[in-house]
């Protein structure tokens, strides 16, 4: 920054608008927690049901009525967070496909179709053979509604923080920890210690992951351009530091150790308290990440 | 026709004419700009020089704007002007974070993205933006950068290598272009700017109604 180097050149504003305020703010935030729930349980049921499909058969239903449930949310805030929100049918009526909110639009739309399918068939036919039929399309569509934030945060060219394809990875993974931690608390002590090993490996793996891109960024991201180095600033000593390693805390470091010991000493109960530590770090980790590129001026 | 702007910071003396009769022209609220003049102090006391910069939409060849928006409110009129369709913007705020520039701002009154169109309503009736025909020095130049002819053309070859654009790493391909700007003018980050300095910062929006 040429105003810190030398005494010709300090610059300083003295007259100009205020600075922009945080236009997407928590609303933002419960929107991409709530969708890596959503989404994030139909990746882990597929996975128990294909690989334990004789013990994990109960979690069908609630599974299924976890996720229309948590993709409802999603859907609640990010309609209430437009500033115009009974205009929200011109997405399908004016749709524009080079933005991502129009592709997770429909994308969300289809995927939302597809639960209610699966909740009819397991609810009211008592089709298990239909409900896994639809699980398959189901896993298919929860890939683009996950990964549609991604692209959204890449098509917002203003925010240097938030690169393709770190964003991607990043949206999966959130969606495999908090598909996991749920899982776990829906399972309780039904699941065999096979099931809960595994859940917790999915765990710990996807926090493992995910801590090691949000440090590599921590670290070299500022080496690349002065917008991303001016943004990590507000998380190295600025005003988000305590909030930024809370999160990292809750959501990467303790569900690591706790699935490790867990694990290695066959105390399974350890899973739940790692998956509630994951899912209120999930929302702060995000939280954060979201709300720092917009405390820089770019003008 | 490719429509554009150019600002000579050499004439441009900071009486922000420019940002008022924008404000009158486009009825913008109390608290949003579409164009602003930003003023930056450069040097050490008593070395010190003070630096003008108007502010405005760039109107993007490849706007990230245009692109994102999910509704096709941010459009492209044939004339290059990327305009706005306030009656279509469902608000979504995704044209905030993408522009570089920070030149798109959420109307308090209608709660609708809004933006600088070039003034496209009086481009339509033959008539110059408000800025231009507001500056008394005449360092707006308007203009159909298509035509080799015509002023802003004229300017940019007479001006070859002193003419720049905002932000091009971002590959926008801004119809905005400056001459006699440097780093501190056109790159946010080159000045300090702590809030509680500036004017205008403690506005907040006015009740509707007009009374407190
Ligand atoms: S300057 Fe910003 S608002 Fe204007 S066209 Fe470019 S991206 Fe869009
Ligand atoms: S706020 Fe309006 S103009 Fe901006 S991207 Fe959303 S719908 Fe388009």
């Amino acid at each position: 920054m040429a105003h810190e180097m030398i005494a010709a050149t300090n610059a300083i504003v003295v007259l100009d608008v205020a600075l922009p305020g945080i236009v997407w703010g928590w609303i933002i935030t419960m929107n991409m927690w709530a969708k890596s729930i959503g989404t994030g349980i139909v990746f882990l049921t597929f996975f128990l049901l294909k690989k334990y499909p004789e013990k994990t058969g109960f979690i069908r239903f609630p599974a299924v009525a976890i996720s229309i449930v948590f993709i409802h949310i999603f859907l609640f805030f990010t309609v209430i967070d437009l500033h115009q929100m009974f205009r929200f049918w011109h997405i399908f009526f004016y749709p524009h496909l080079t933005s991502a909110i129009t592709i997770g639009a429909w994308m969300a739309t289809g995927f939302v179709g597809l639960l209610l399918a699966m909740a009819y068939a397991i609810y009211m036919q008592k089709d298990e053979a239909l409900y896994d039929k639809y699980l398959g399309w189901t896993v298919l569509l929860a890939i683009p509604v996950t990964l549609y934030t991604a692209g959204l945060m890449a098509e917002s060219t203003a925010r240097e923080l938030w690169q393709m394809p770190t964003e991607s990875a990043q949206m999966i993974l959130a969606a495999l920890l908090a598909g996991s931690a749920t899982m776990i608390l829906l399972g309780g002590n039904k699941f065999d210690n096979a099931v809960k090993k595994d859940l917790g490996l999915v765990l710990g793996l996807s926090a493992f992951a995910a801590f090691i891109l949000y440090m590599s960024e921590y670290i070299f991201g500022a080496m690349k351009a002065e917008e991303v180095a001016a943004t990590l600033a507000f998380i190295k000593g600025g005003e988000y530091t305590i909030l930024f390693w809370i999160g990292q805390m809750m959501a990467f470091i303790i569900p690591m150790v706790l699935v490790c010991m867990s694990i290695t000493k066959e105390r399974y109960y350890l899973l739940k308290i790692a998956a509630v530590s994951a899912l209120v770090g999930l929302w702060i980790s995000k939280h954060v990440w979201l709300v720092i590129p917009q405390l820089l001026n770019m003008s | 026709m490719q429509l554009g702007f150019l600002v000579d910071l050499h004439l441009c003396m900071g009486c922000k004419g420019c940002e008022i009769a924008c404000k009158v022209e486009n009825e913008v609220p109390l608290s949003t700009w579409r164009l602003r003049v930003k003023y930056i102090d450069v040097g050490t006391f008593p070395e010190t020089k003070r630096t003008f910069t108007p502010l405005r939409c760039n109107h993007c060849a490849n706007a990230p704007c245009e692109r994102i928006c999910p509704v096709s409110a941010l459009h492209y009129l044939e004339n290059g002007i990327v305009n706005i369709d306030k009656e279509r913007c469902i608000g979504c705020a995704g044209c905030v974070m993408a522009c570089p520039y920070g030149a798109i701002y959420i109307d308090p009154q209608t709660q609708t993205a809004d933006k600088c169109t070039y003034c496209a309503h009086r481009i339509a009736s033959s008539m110059m933006p408000s800025c231009v025909v507001a500056c008394p020095v005449e360092a707006n130049i308007f203009g159909d950068l298509d035509n080799p002819t015509s002023n802003i053309s004229k300017y940019i070859q007479q001006h070859q290598g002193d003419v720049q654009v905002r932000k091009p790493e971002k590959g926008t391909d801004p119809h905005h272009f400056y001459v006699g700007g440097g780093n501190v003018q056109l790159n946010p980050l080159a000045s300090s700017r702590d809030e509680g300095h500036n004017l205008f910062n403690k506005l907040t929006h006015l009740p509707l109604g007009g009374h407190h």
